[in-house]
């Protein structure tokens, strides 16, 4: 299976029905694959911490909710991700493409890059990274866990991921 | 005209079109609170900025019920990419006040670019919402409310929070209760 239908098949499994999303260049075929499901409502949004705030809002009127973003973007969200999500114990699935590791040719990406999985150590939120190119079970083990502990859960994929076939 | 007065309207024509409403971080949740607290009342005691985003949120999930944020306008000029998001969803059932007292009146009335150049109804307008309003007197808030469910409403104030004291809900409760007006099946 190639990665991005592996992503969107455990969004599926996971029954996501409305998703935010900032581009990446690896994402964009997932977000295509969303734009055409009928079942998920797909809102792009201008800054990942608004996509928290959309999410949090869809969750408590009933969604279940998740957001596509690149691993910059964590930098963007945090303050909303500890007084929002971890304040009131509200669960968020956050589907990042972790740039800035190994296979990167952009320079800038780096810093984030390597401070990703410290930064959401510091958080407290946990990170699952699939072993190999298939996400869909890691995705769903992810939500189970946002769900069952009331938190945000980041699903990690690297360049390695998305290059598999 | 204060704030507290607006919120007062605000909250009772949202009592009485059974809207769910969600509170700005810091004293407008505060005012909320004491001027009329319901379970239908989220208030955002954190997240500077996303009142917006969760109104929309809950407005796209809840498609059926009238959802209103009760914003600010430093609150606003933290998020302005909130308003070209609920331009492009559009939801119909989701309506944004902004009482705009051109300062940041939780943290010392430090003023707020509104009190200077920026005129948000305009920046509004101009990411695409269509239905825009702006109001300086107190009895056009009901009327107003009630005649708009979608959009954007203005409302400006003077500066100066009331005496109101702190929410003493616990968060978790203030969401439970939320959430439970909200999986209510409504008329």
């Amino acid at each position: 299976m190639d990665p991005a239908t592996s992503v969107f098949n455990g969004l599926k499994k996971s029954g996501i029905d409305l998703i935010t999303t900032v581009p990446c260049a690896n994402l964009k075929e997932v977000i295509l694959m969303l734009e055409d499901d009928p079942d998920i409502k797909h809102v792009p949004v201008t800054r990942e911490e608004e996509g928290v705030g959309i999410c949090a809002g869809a969750w408590m009127g009933g969604g279940k909710t998740a957001m596509l973003m690149q691993n910059s973007g964590l930098g963007n969200s945090i303050n909303a991700l500890a007084s929002l999500n971890q304040l009131y114990g509200i669960p968020l699935l956050m589907i990042m493409s972790h740039r800035g590791v190994e296979g990167e040719p952009i320079c800038a990406q780096v810093p984030m890059g390597e401070l990703t999985t410290r930064l959401l150590d510091a958080l407290v939120i946990p990170y699952l990274i699939p072993d190999d190119h298939d996400a869909e079970q890691t995705i769903h083990r992810a939500w189970n866990l946002a769900t069952a502990e009331n938190k945000p859960v980041a699903v990690l994929l690297d360049i390695p991921f998305w290059e598999g076939a | 005209m204060k704030r507290i007065a607006v919120i007062r309207e605000a909250a009772s024509t949202a009592r009485d079109i059974g809207a769910l409403v969600v509170g700005n971080i810091g004293f407008p949740s505060r005012e909320l609170h004491a001027v009329d607290d319901r379970p239908d009342n989220f208030y955002m005691l954190g997240s500077m900025g996303l009142a917006s985003s969760i109104g929309l949120g809950i407005a796209l999930a809840q498609p059926e019920r009238r959802v209103i944020a009760l914003d600010g306008d430093g609150s606003v000029l933290m998020n302005m990419g909130s308003l070209a998001t609920i331009a492009s969803q559009q939801p119909e059932n989701y309506l944004l006040v902004i009482i705009d007292n051109g300062s940041y009146g939780s943290t010392g009335d430090q003023p707020t670019a509104t009190s200077q150049k920026t005129d948000l109804a305009r920046v509004a307008k101009g990411a695409g919402i269509q239905n825009v309003h702006m109001i300086d007197i107190l009895t056009d808030v009901r009327r107003m409310m009630e005649q708009v469910s979608s959009g954007v409403i203005v409302i400006k104030v003077e500066p100066g929070n009331a005496d109101v004291p702190v929410i003493h809900l616990c968060p978790a409760d203030i969401m439970e209760r939320f959430m439970a007006q909200c999986a209510r099946p409504f008329p």
